[in-house]
């Protein structure tokens, strides 16, 4: 009941905020698109042979492309690409940045400095270099997007977790667990973990739409999702050749781009007010 | 044999400036049932003594020497595993900041029958049955209700409470008050020193109490040791401590409560501390003394007899207060 009772009042203070809320209908559009949309769609690789490079009509909500492919089915099949690497890139820096994030804030000692001079390394390491390097080994795929954003992300995970333990660990409730004859590992996972969370799932919503745009200029370069899988990048890439002819193949997937990334960061800042610890919880 | 026994127990701690002497030369003993005080200005050890007994002070700068027996014991030397169990279990802490020493992710029953679930491998029913007789011994109403409730929702002398019900959760025999009252309004004050003497009458718990404050001293404790710079500068029962007070120092410090002030201001103790860092062979308390003589500045005066369980540093001690 208590539970309840805080998430509804976190809730209100979301609530109230125009811009987080206009946030979360851009998400849950974005999710309900990449869910729902490819069922309702059909087949992106479906060719109107009477209809290529069309103009946006009632039969083509959103054009066909130069192969008479309707834009909208591959929009909606592209979103799906897109939330995948979002979400899963996203995922996969979580889960392993989050335990050595962890570890090395909470023993210090040898590890500390030699994770964290890691991740300096890594941060400097330029993004495309390195996920072109990735695709050339795993070859380009959404399976290579996905390790190649997931590992970029690593660095800024690990730090976040390790800031917020460094001073998470100096609670009194840390000291007091320790009292009362709690183990490392009981206080790393119910004292320590759970009190780190409230910026981890901020860094979520800067890490999703990054990861999106991250797919996008992979799959537009074509290191990504490779045709004919739709993707938003690669529906770039084509429409490059028919700019003039037909600029709607260009226009949609840049505004999903846009409009997703958009709606997350705007969640993001509204989350980060509401979970804020130092603003009155 | 007494239940703890503390002898010539020093901690240092290494610092970049060099070895702070927090405590220095330490005895003391502790009855079953017995409240002990351990008061003195900030700074002067006290915290530092009760905590070594527990070991929780930072491992890789902590200098310890000295024996820490309980019931025979020595808990210095115990593995870390082992004194895992003793904490929590057999000595445990209650701290000074309620309103902080709660996990705010979990709700008050949780936190207390996580304790029990470790320590007496209960189940969970029987834990959570076991937590609410908790919260009822120490004073708090609707305890089923509080259960499901999370630190946020309870005010600091209701997080004060709920921090003992943790640290007697296991009933142990040595429990350790580290100025539990300090953060507390005077009205609630009253109230959890109840609680503490109501566990004692009931559980035959024996606590440490570190307070800076001589009023609850007086209030609750059986026995009092008064610290400075690190060294016990007088021990005694606490109606003899207060009727005949022989250390300067405690004088001083009778005299700074308010109820001795004198035209509406209160007396204050000149100087300053000695710096940690060094130890000379004279009393510590010798450039803040009104009594002080020649040899203070010697030799160090060691404890001696004053009366029955009365001990003092001093080679001048005074009765006038």
């Amino acid at each position: 009941m208590t539970e309840v009772m805080r998430r509804r009042r976190l809730w209100r203070r979301f609530r109230r905020r125009p811009m987080p809320m206009a946030g979360l209908v851009l998400v849950v559009a974005f999710v309900l698109l990449a869910l729902i949309g490819p069922l309702v769609t059909g087949d992106p690789a479906a060719q109107d042979y009477m209809a290529t490079l069309a103009p946006p009509s009632p039969e083509h909500l959103m054009g066909t492309d130069d192969l008479g492919r309707d834009a909208f089915a591959r929009i909606a099949h592209g979103a799906q690409v897109s939330l995948q690497a979002g979400v899963l890139s996203t995922l996969l820096a979580m889960v392993v940045g989050i335990p050595i994030g962890l570890v090395a804030g909470f023993y210090r000692r040898w590890l500390d400095p030699i994770v964290m001079r890691l991740v300096d390394v890594t941060l400097a390491f330029p993004f495309l270099v390195f996920a072109v390097g990735l695709a050339a080994i795993i070859g380009p795929s959404l399976k290579g997007v996905v390790l190649a954003l997931g590992f970029s992300q690593l660095p800024a995970v690990i730090r976040i977790t390790r800031g917020e333990v460094l001073a998470v660990r100096e609670m009194d409730y840390v000291a007091a667990a320790v009292a009362d004859g709690a183990g490392d590992g009981h206080i790393i996972f119910r004292y320590v973990l759970p009190n780190c969370l409230s910026p981890l799932i901020v860094q979520a919503t800067v890490a999703i739409p990054a990861a999106i745009i991250g797919e996008a200029t992979l799959s537009f370069l074509g290191l990504g999702v490779q045709p004919p899988t739709p993707s938003w990048g690669v529906m770039l890439t084509t429409a490059q050749q028919y700019l003039s002819d037909a600029p709607w193949l260009a226009i949609w997937p840049g505004l999903m781009i846009a409009l997703a990334t958009l709606g997350f960061n705007l969640l993001g800042d509204g989350l980060r007010d509401v979970l804020d610890p130092r603003s009155a919880r | 044999m007494s239940l703890l026994e503390i002898s010539d127990l020093s901690v240092h701690f290494a610092t970049e400036d060099g070895l702070v002497q927090a405590v220095r030369d330490i005895s003391l003993t502790l009855d079953e049932g017995e409240i002990l005080a351990l008061c003195g200005e900030s700074g002067c050890g006290k915290s530092v003594t009760a905590m070594s007994i527990p070991r929780l002070l930072p491992p890789d700068t902590t200098r310890l020497k000295g024996s820490i027996k309980l019931d025979g014991r020595e808990l210095t030397t115990l593995p870390e595993p082992e004194m895992r169990r003793v904490r929590g279990k057999t000595v445990s802490v209650v701290f000074q900041e309620p309103m902080t020493s709660l996990n705010p992710s979990f709700t008050v029953g949780y936190q207390i029958t996580e304790v029990l679930r470790r320590h007496e491998k209960l189940s969970r029913q029987a834990a959570a049955a076991r937590a609410v007789e908790l919260l009822e011994l120490v004073g708090i109403p609707a305890p089923q209700r509080r259960m499901k409730e999370y630190p946020h929702q309870l005010s600091g002398g209701m997080r004060q409470r709920v921090m003992i019900a943790i640290a007697v959760a296991c009933s142990p025999r040595v429990l350790i008050a580290d100025e539990p009252t300090t953060a507390l309004d005077v009205t609630i004050q009253a109230g959890v020193l109840d609680v503490f003497r109501d566990l004692r009458d009931r559980l035959g718990t024996a606590i440490i109490l570190i307070t800076h404050d001589l009023g609850v001293v007086a209030d609750i404790a059986d026995r009092a040791i008064v610290m400075y710079a690190g060294r016990a500068v007088e021990q005694a029962p606490v109606t003899e401590l207060f009727a005949n007070p022989r250390h300067p120092y405690t004088l001083g410090l009778m005299k700074a409560l308010p109820s001795a002030a004198v035209n509406g201001r209160l007396a204050e103790i000149p100087g300053m501390v000695p710096s940690p860092l060094s130890d000379p062979d004279q009393c510590a308390f010798h450039d803040r003394c009104p009594r002080v003589q020649e040899d203070c500045r010697l030799s160090r005066p060691p404890l001696t007899r004053q009366g029955e369980g009365h001990l003092a540093a001093c080679y001048y001690p005074g009765g006038d207060r």
